[in-house]
């Protein structure tokens, strides 16, 4: 079963074209991630799927129901994790909640239980009764992800939840984010942290100056990088390394290599004939950030 | 329904401040202190002429920044996302600024009634109609697509105080000439100033229900344009 589905979807502002026809699905009880650099178009897409801008041509359907026909019953279905959004400062975290509550129909009583089990679960039900205003940048996002989880939604939309907060709330949401998802509730998760997408989502799409380059699992977009192992060595002075499939970072040179026994020889070979010293060489596997920047480097 | 939650939440955010309720009984008190003192008018005529402007400012005193301060604040796209229309966001902006602006008439009231003045409890009707009309014109100042509120109040104070002064609050508008005549039923303060100086017994300038109709008449049309403006508007505030 699909619970999103875009199709086609453009939006022009201005002179600018931010989606040029995004076409995705995403499954029932996945956790989809949406990676692409500052003004791919993530931002609008999610706007578009969250029922806040129209598209101008194509068409997303959410939980089933057209986000333009049916937009009210498609929000419905959704909570929304914002990326540059605040809770209401002058309200408490209670106010704020039932606030958003009471926009989603929900009876009180059930309102009061699921936001006293929510408020509690992220650990800010102590201070229900405080205004926003005093809260850390943990706690606000906390509490905006109560907000957006209190109508007990099929599909959250979450745009960078864990960004520029604390090791201790970025861990409790990651942990949230795959609770949901065991109880067969769809992620749409939005981050420029890659590691957090590597770890929990299902599926990954893409997006490059408003269009999708890949949609594929996080290790299926790694393998595609040009081999199962990366290299990563340091020389002790300047050296240019003449491999193939080699990227510079800083001082080190990463290779990646479907035989790594021979490629750390062909290492130890230019470092003794160019008399540079090896300061460190390490393996691993590439990264989903190595799939992410390889993939944009094709693309351009 | 939902509006009253947004209702709720315009309250608590942005009127129930002390400089806000202090502001929106001093601002007309001043100005009629201002006409007042040193001018033969009759106790009547001055008392109407601080109900109908509290009315007008109370009710058009926030509700033409919320949207500016939302955008600003960040909050307008949290409850863009919710299931609710853009007439649900404005009904709860015009509910809140109605319920503003009938809490602060009551204090003009309450003081006719210390001075001994009757006056015809129609003007009940007139108050909540009047509070209606213009809150939904505070919300038509708010639909310029800018999240600086300075701006906002700028247009809404150019437009607000030449309405007091084509009113009829401080000089009858059996007084004024021809033009002036015709200009002051441009304005939806003439209809209400009327209605209150009916209910105080004194002469009226037009048949009651034509001051009630009037002021329905520019409720729909102010209504309608906010709406219309504010689905355009609001995406520009994010």
């Amino acid at each position: 079963m699909i619970a999103i589905e875009a199709e086609g979807l453009r939006k022009r502002f201005g002179n600018v074209e931010a989606l040029k026809g995004v076409s995705f699905r995403v499954k029932r009880g996945e956790i989809f991630g949406f990676l692409g650099p500052n003004g791919a178009g993530k931002t609008t897409t999610v706007r578009i799927l969250t029922g806040i801008l129209k598209p101008d041509s194509g068409k997303a359907r959410i939980n089933g129901y057209d986000i333009i026909e049916e937009t009210l019953k498609a929000k419905q279905s959704i909570g929304v994790l914002p990326e540059v959004s605040n809770a209401y400062p002058d309200l408490t975290a209670w106010q704020n909640i039932m606030l958003i509550a009471s926009l989603y129909g929900m009876r009180r009583r059930e309102a009061e239980t699921r936001a006293n089990e929510l408020l509690k679960e992220f650990g800010i039900h102590e201070r229900k009764d405080a205004k926003v205003r005093g809260f850390s940048k943990g706690m606000k996002q906390r509490l905006m992800l109560c907000m957006a989880l209190i109508s007990d939604p099929e599909i959250i939309f979450l745009d960078e939840p864990t960004s520029g907060l604390d090791v201790q709330s970025a861990r409790m949401i990651r942990e949230k984010v795959l609770e949901i998802a065991n109880e067969r509730k769809t992620v749409f998760l939005t981050s420029h942290n890659m590691d957090e997408v590597n770890l929990l989502c299902d599926r990954v799409a893409i997006i490059n100056k408003g269009k999708i380059v890949t949609v594929d699992t996080p290790e299926r977009l790694k393998s595609r990088v040009g081999g199962n192992v990366a290299i990563e060595v340091s020389f002790g002075g300047k050296a240019e390394l003449n491999l193939e499939n080699v990227e510079r970072f800083g001082d080190k040179h990463v290779i990646y290599t479907t035989n790594p026994y021979k490629t750390i020889c062909e290492v130890v070979d230019f470092a003794r004939k160019s008399g540079v010293e090896i300061v460190s060489i390490n393996t691993r596997t590439p990264t989903l950030e190595d799939a992410f920047l390889k993939l944009l480097e094709m693309e351009r | 329904m939902k509006c009253f939650a947004i209702a709720k939440k315009d309250i608590v955010m942005y009127y129930l401040k002390g400089p806000v309720v202090i502001f929106g009984i001093l601002l007309p008190l001043f100005l009629f202190l201002a006409f007042w003192i040193g001018r033969n008018l009759s106790l009547n005529f001055l008392i109407t002429g601080l109900i109908s402007m509290t009315v007008f400012f109370a009710s058009t005193s926030v509700s033409p920044v919320i949207a500016p301060w939302e955008g600003q604040m960040r909050t307008l796209e949290r409850l863009l996302a919710c299931p609710i229309s853009t007439t649900t966001i404005v009904f709860g902006d015009v509910l809140a600024s109605i319920t503003f602006g009938i809490g602060i008439s009551l204090v003009p009231l309450l003081l006719a009634l210390c001075f001994g003045l009757m006056f015809n409890l129609i003007i009940i009707l007139g108050i909540i109609l009047a509070a209606f009309c213009f809150s939904c014109l505070g919300l038509l100042f708010s639909s310029y697509p800018t999240n600086l509120p300075s701006t906002v109040m700028m247009i809404s104070s150019m437009i607000r105080f030449p309405l007091i002064f084509i009113s009829g609050i401080f000089i009858p508008i059996q007084k004024l000439p021809a033009w002036g005549k015709t200009i002051s039923m441009l304005s939806p303060l003439t209809y209400f100033t009327d209605i209150a100086r009916i209910s105080f017994g004194m002469s009226p300038f037009l048949p009651i229900y034509i001051d009630f109709i009037a002021l329905a008449g520019f409720s729909v049309v102010f209504l309608v344009l906010s709406i219309k403006l504010h689905e355009r508007a609001l995406l520009s505030r994010l």
